[in-house]
């Protein structure tokens, strides 16, 4: 597993990209990607392209970045989402609370 | 370091020697770094000394009268147990064989004669840091050992306390109910609720918290309370889930949520109520037509949304005779075999009851409903109220259903 974020060249985007496993593992490192960040980006697209599991924790730590990026206002993207990713997603109703594609 | 300097800390060093000329050198070599000598001029004499003053390391002649080094390093490696007590053999043998032989009745290494001051103090302090790291280990492996008891002990009061609280429903009593958990840890993220309401109705909830261990459990309190308290007043759904959703928000940090079904089973009206917030899929089974109703997760699990954007809208189905809801947390579809294969959904489609209502005792069965779920981590309802041998049921000691059968043998 390894998480690698980067933010736009206008500051205003972060893209937070998790390749391997997405479980509860990742707990510290996902948090670092986004709260070393003093300034705050305007909106933040998480990149599973590279994801090859998600679990229920991993769903914890997606409400943790939308509750950092504002909660009900916040721009939280999931992109990138395989068959299975999207599967689990669609279970736990997700696309209600973030931009998935 | 320097080798002749005195050792970081001194040791109690046993030296066995029959030759009283080298057992003086000897003795002056190590005193002069610091440690505190013990002589013994035979075997047996050494392994006494070992067992009335355990020294922590022993200088040890091959070739001794009365014992020879190599029984009397086989008693003392015994006598030291879990212990490193490290013997250097002092040694005249040339042969290959002669050495490994003293390797294998335990010694950890040797110094030939004549000896060298300097070697054997570099020896010795080597020794020594093996003895120390074993120590620490050892230590530090009992203090493991020691929380991990006490942790245990914390995590079976606990469950005492979670078992009166979460079982205090009639999920045992209840005829109709079948179900089959097989917990992952002691604690975990899994809980099955089932009470009447008071005009008769049933109410049932399966749900799974996110992560396990102790902090799913804490969770799964006060939300057995809520479903408890309120169905024994004589709310109804919406208003439980509600009042769930709403606690669950507050009292658990941001990345913890639990996923549930919920259902009202009338039998009266002859209707299941369900709402499902990120379960699998459950099944209503029409015993008549054979038909599979598949009870779709519609909403964000329970301690998400706030109250003004959740959703409380249940979905009603008719239920007949002899008809089944099958609920199953992600366990059971999550479950791995050697090669990593998920059982999954369609292996789960193939061992639940035929779609084609068989022509048998299994249909005619005097039980309004049945109801049942599996999970890896966890656990099955299914209602039913009597098992005949021709039906299948989990009751211990009965027929078990096929998924359960199949979900169990492909675990652990």
């Amino acid at each position: 597993m390894s998480i690698e974020s980067e933010v736009s060249l206008d500051g205003k985007k972060l893209t937070i990209a998790i390749k391997g496993r997405f479980d509860f593992s990742s707990h510290q490192t996902f948090r670092d990607a986004y709260e070393r960040f003093y300034k705050v980006p305007e909106s933040y697209v998480v990149d599973l392209k590279e994801t090859t599991y998600m679990d229920s924790s991993a769903l914890g730590m997606l409400l943790l970045l939308r509750d950092h990026a504002g909660g009900e206002e916040s721009e939280v993207q999931v992109i990138n989402t395989n068959p299975d990713v999207r599967k689990i997603l669609a279970i736990s109703n997700f696309d209600k609370l973030f931009d998935i594609n | 370091m320097s080798a002749l300097a005195p050792a970081v800390e001194p040791l109690t060093i046993l030296i066995a020697e029959d030759s009283a000329a080298d057992l003086l050198l000897l003795s002056t070599i190590v005193r002069r770094q610091g440690h505190q000598v013990l002589t013994a001029t035979n075997g047996e004499e050494a392994v006494e000394l070992f067992a009335r003053e355990r020294p922590q390391l022993v200088l040890m002649d091959a070739i001794m009268p009365v014992m020879d080094g190599l029984t009397a390093a086989r008693w003392i490696k015994q006598l030291a147990g879990e212990e490193l007590v490290p013997i250097i053999f002092l040694t005249s043998l040339r042969e290959s064989a002669a050495l490994a032989e003293c390797l294998d009745a335990g010694g950890d290494d040797f110094l030939p004669k004549p000896y060298n001051q300097l070697i054997l103090a570099a020896k010795i302090n080597a020794m020594d840091r093996l003895r120390r790291l074993q120590a620490t280990m050892l230590q530090q492996r009992d203090q493991i050992a020691r929380h991990h008891d006490h942790l245990l002990h914390e995590q079976r009061v606990a469950k005492a306390v979670f078992d009166k609280v979460a079982h205090s429903g009639c999920i045992n009593a209840a005829p109709n109910i079948r179900y089959l958990q097989s917990p992952y840890a002691l604690f975990n993220g899994d809980l099955l609720l089932a009470a009447y309401t008071p005009s008769g109705d049933m109410h049932v909830l399966l749900g799974d918290f996110t992560g396990h261990g102790l902090p799913a459990a804490v969770g799964a309190m006060p939300l057995a309370e809520v479903f408890y308290g309120m169905t024994a007043k004589g709310y109804g759904l919406a208003q439980i889930l509600r009042e769930m959703n709403a606690k669950l928000k507050r009292i658990l940090p941001v990345d913890m949520f639990c996923c549930a079904t919920l259902l009202c089973l009338s039998t009266q009206r002859r209707v299941v109520e369900v709402w499902n917030g990120g379960m699998p899929e459950g099944y209503v089974h029409e015993v008549a037509s054979g038909r599979r109703t598949p009870l779709q997760p519609r909403h964000l699990p329970l301690g998400v949304l706030s109250a003004e954007a959740f959703d409380d809208r249940t979905q009603v189905w008719p239920m007949a005779l002899g008809d089944r809801v099958f609920l199953l947390s992600d366990g059971v579809l999550d479950t791995a075999d050697a090669n990593d294969q998920l059982f999954g959904v369609e292996r789960l489609q193939q061992v639940l009851p035929p779609t084609v209502s068989p022509t048998g005792s299994s249909t005619t069965s005097s039980a309004p409903w049945r109801l049942f779920a599996v999970r890896r981590g966890t656990m099955s309802v299914w209602w039913k109220s009597s098992c005949n041998p021709g039906s299948r049921c989990v009751r211990p000691g009965c027929c078990m259903p096929t998924a359960a059968r199949h979900a169990r043998s492909i675990g652990r």
